[in-house]
């Protein structure tokens, strides 16, 4: 019948808004499930593969593990590692290639990880640091061998 | 005991006794002015304010929160972003209209705020045929929507106006009758006259469920009206961006959206004054008692609290449902909401006759 | 004055809905013919957002390029990276591993999950409704966190390496995922409540953006846009890979081929996933999760095409190899391009707010349409 339906109508509308209304009132009543993050005060705590910056590590006597293979700068899809070796001379008189700066330009970086998966020595890793605005374009070119650094030992 | 009641007497009484008639009318004219531009600029950052909190609330966010202790002051820092902004006049637009447009439905706005009763005897203007007078001056509104969607010679404007109007021209029916079926019962279209019939009892309790269903078309209607969620096709942003608008910026974007919070505060204080008695307390029959703990809470903490509860209903109606589509907007009037409340009003005027009603 | 504001000569309005529109996710272009209200025609627009990555791909090795097709349809981009995993394998005639092949398959149906909940949320807020965008976002938050936790990235995984995986699985990925499960079951619910079960939705989507079966083969649809008509098209089961073929699962069809049930369609995938990783969180095989490769990879000459089943439809990956370490020519079919193109005839006749229901209902991620 045709008022039937109508009211079935009317009816049904009703409560299928009542219902959505009792889930946003829930909310609305319940300041516990709250999901926001206090940004800047509260420290997102991020998982340790996370990629966010490839970094060279130094230990405590300033050295690092990179040799200089440049096999990170063909790893790289889009040209971001640029790797410039020097020759050094050893104490025993004996020539050998060294890395002199190992440029990383941030502002390219895809962080696809694939320059860490083909260094052969593990020399550089991705580091959490996702804050990475600066008012200069130019401070993204980074050189990520600290000034003075050497290669550690026994690393070939 | 201090209420705004007597302070309007003691300050009218003062103004008579050291300025003379003619001068002390003119004095209160502007004060009366100056106090109603206050209550506007005040219950637009204050509504601003609550339904970002709302909205945050409902959405599992904590909202505003960092200018000021909560965030209260968020809504002033935006006024001032939104003041100190350029306001921009596009090149083929109708500049005189386009500049008017946001005033007139700013004045709409101020008008409809002459006859409403903020507490008891705490009134601008009582005249006779207050309820009259909101509907027919709330409508004015919809002439500075259509000229501001018309004049900004944009097509998202000019949909978005159209909409609006074939909207506020159709849902003005339903809230009418939503309205006349308390006038039917009251007996007079004076504001006053319809909260003092209300003293044994709101409306919403003694009518039944007549009244319940006025009460729910009114509510409908008035969100409707004031262009919100889910009948906000004037500004569908996923369709028109922001419909009417689109092309305003600083200060006159600014009246737009504080005429839209003073609409709905003036439309959910209609429904207090009709359906909840105004400022009138709480009171259950012969409990004396009971009656008189009610009586001692101010007048217009009761209004304020009962125009506060619909206007939370109204965002709480923003924050759950999508929006209608253009058409089914219409018929949902046309085919739902008129037939009934014409049959309600009919069902009213009965009880009415018949003194059904307590 | 009419002509002042933009109409053609039968006196049709014409509108620019994008490149910068809210409910046009990224810079589509849609030029509309509006007679009133009524949509006459619609007109998309695409090349805001080209960059060519067919063409970079033509200079990158067969490591490289992976890490590209993630910028395509970024909301699944894992199953991006598995479909040209698969098609360079399939050149190498690599064995997989087992485990590689069980944890590719479970990040796939987490992302299409994840992917299917932000749809769910932005087609809310296309038809007005916001809160939904927040609640989806909540439980999607924990699947992103287990990407994190695995991949070391919440939206371009990078995660799969022709062969295998980059690494081994988080320790904490089994007990997050299994938590995920629990929680995303518990609010379920709440999708029927706030979205579904609601009036207002079902009339903005019900008989809204009409796709038939004939027309959504015509015109290629695939995916839930395909389904949602009746058309089975589901990759994982017609042409199986990995190992979807032993995994329990309903490809989940619709009738009536309008955006409710493209709508429904995706909820049930929703589930379907569900289930998939249900069956498979506790099984994950122990051994490698790499194959042994060269460290230069050549395909040798040829052509060779994989297809997998994205959150959007079917992905489809065409390498010609002249023998050498990059791709001769590289071509995606991409699931999103098919389906824009019916949209013109879905929404021809119906009102402005029914294209947005359609858009939405379509799932278009704009840089997998136009690459
Ligand atoms: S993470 Fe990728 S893009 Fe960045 S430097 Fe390494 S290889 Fe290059
Ligand atoms: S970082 Fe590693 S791959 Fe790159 S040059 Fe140094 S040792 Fe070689």
């Amino acid at each position: 019948m045709f008022l039937t339906d109508y009211i079935k109508t009317v009816y049904g509308t009703l409560g299928s808004l009542l219902k959505g209304m009792r889930l946003t009132g829930y909310y609305f009543t319940h300041k516990k499930e709250i999901i926001t993050q206090q940004y800047p005060e509260v420290r997102p705590v991020l998982a340790e593969r996370f990629k966010g910056e490839v970094v060279m590590p130094h230990n405590e006597n300033n050295e690092h593990r990179c040799t200089g293979c440049t096999a990170c700068e063909l790893a790289c899809p889009n040209g971001t590692i640029k790797i410039v070796t020097k020759t050094e001379v050893n104490a025993e008189g004996k020539k050998k290639k060294a890395i002199d700066t190992f440029v990383y330009r941030l502002e390219l970086c895809t962080m696809c990880n694939l320059c860490v998966q083909a260094c052969p020595s593990d020399a550089i890793i991705m580091a959490n640091n996702f804050e990475h605005s600066v008012y200069d374009r130019r401070q993204f070119t980074k050189v990520l061998n600290l000034p003075g650094s050497k290669i550690m030992e026994g690393v070939e | 005991m201090i209420s705004l009641e007597s302070l309007n007497r003691a300050l009218q009484h003062w103004l008579q006794s050291t300025l003379g008639d003619p001068w002390a009318y003119l004095v209160m004219c502007v004060l009366v002015g100056l106090a109603a531009i206050t209550l506007f600029a005040v219950l637009g950052l204050a509504l601003v304010y609550m339904e970002r909190k709302v909205a945050a609330l409902m959405q599992i966010r904590m909202g505003p929160n960092r200018v000021g202790p909560k965030g209260i002051f968020q809504t002033s820092a935006d006024t001032l972003k939104l003041v100190m902004k350029e306001g921009l006049t596009p090149d083929g637009a109708d500049k005189f209209l386009f500049n008017f447009a946001p005033f007139l439905v700013m004045i709409a706005a101020m008008l409809v705020l002459a006859p409403i009763a903020f507490a008891r005897n705490f009134q601008i203007w009582d005249l006779n045929i207050g309820v009259l007078y909101v509907a027919a001056v709330s409508s004015i509104a919809v002439i500075g929507i259509l000229m501001a969607g018309w004049s900004s010679n944009n097509k998202y404007s000019l949909l978005g106006a159209m909409r609006s109007a074939a909207q506020i021209v159709s849902y003005e029916l339903s809230a009418g009758l939503a309205i006349l079926s308390i006038v039917v019962l009251a007996g007079s279209l004076r504001i006053s006259d319809i909260i003092a019939s209300q003293a044994d009892g709101w409306w919403i309790i003694k009518g039944h469920v007549p009244a319940l269903i006025a009460f729910v078309i009114f509510l409908i209607a008035v969100t409707a009206e004031t262009n919100r969620a889910p009948f906000d096709l004037a500004e569908a942003e996923s369709e028109l961006t922001a419909g009417f608008h689109t092309e305003y910026s600083g200060m006159k974007f600014a009246l737009f959206f504080l005429a839209e919070y003073i609409n709905i505060f003036i439309g959910c204080a209609i429904g207090a004054t009709l359906f909840f008695g105004g400022w009138m307390p709480f009171h259950i029959g012969h409990w004396e008692a009971f009656n008189r703990v009610m009586d001692y809470i101010p007048s217009s903490l009761w209004f304020l609290g009962k125009t506060l509860f619909l206007i939370f209903l109204i965002m709480w109606f923003r924050w759950t449902f999508p929006r209608l589509r253009v058409d089914q907007l219409l018929n949902l009037e046309w085919k739902y909401l008129l037939p009934i409340s014409m049959i309600n009003l009919l069902f009213i005027t009965l009880m009415a006759i018949l003194g059904w009603h307590l | 004055m009419l002509e002042e504001i933009g109409t053609n000569d039968q006196g049709d309005m014409i509108i620019n809905i994008g490149p910068q529109h809210p409910s046009t996710h990224g810079v589509l272009h849609l030029v509309i013919t509006l007679n009133g209200e009524t949509v006459k025609k619609v007109e998309p627009h695409l090349g805001y957002i080209h960059r060519s990555i067919e063409k970079m791909c033509e200079s990158l090795n067969y490591r490289q390029f992976i890490y590209v097709t993630s910028r395509m349809d970024y909301l699944s981009s894992h199953i991006n990276n598995h479909a040209c995993a698969l098609c360079v394998e399939q050149g190498l005639q690599l064995e997989i591993p087992s485990r590689a092949q069980v944890i590719r398959v479970l990040l796939d149906e987490l992302t299409r999950i994840a992917s299917h909940q932000l749809w769910w949320g932005a087609l809310a807020m296309d038809l007005g409704a916001f809160t939904p965008f927040f609640y989806a976002f909540r439980e999607r938050e924990m699947i992103n966190e287990i990407m994190e936790e695995t991949c070391g990235a919440r939206l371009t995984m990078n995660y799969i390496v022709p062969g295998g995986l980059m690494m081994d699985v988080h320790p904490d990925f089994q007990r997050k995922v299994k938590a995920f499960l629990v929680q995303f079951r518990s609010k379920i619910h709440e999708y029927d409540e706030l979205v579904t079960g609601n009036v207002i939705f079902q009339s903005r989507t019900k008989g809204v953006g009409i796709l038939s079966k004939e027309d959504a083969i015509s015109y290629g649809c695939t995916g839930p846009t395909g389904r949602g008509s009746g058309v089975s098209c589901d990759i994982r089961k017609l042409y199986p890979y990995e190992i979807y073929q032993q995994l329990q699962f309903d490809e989940v069809l619709e009738q009536g081929g309008d955006s409710f049930a493209r709508y429904k369609v995706r909820i049930g995938e929703m589930i379907q996933s569900m289930n998939i990783i249900e069956q498979l969180i506790d099984n994950i095989p122990e051994g490698d999760f790499q194959a042994k490769t060269k460290a230069v990879l050549k395909l040798p000459k040829g052509d060779f095409y994989s297809r997998v089943e994205t959150a959007r439809g079917e992905l489809g990956v065409y390498i010609i190899s002249e023998g050498g370490t990059t791709p001769y020519r590289i071509k995606f079919r991409s699931p999103g391009f098919s389906n824009l193109s019916a949209l013109d005839h879905m929404s021809r006749g119906g009102k402005i707010g029914d294209l947005m229901a359609t858009m939405g209902t379509l799932d278009l991620v704009i840089p997998d349409i136009d690459r």
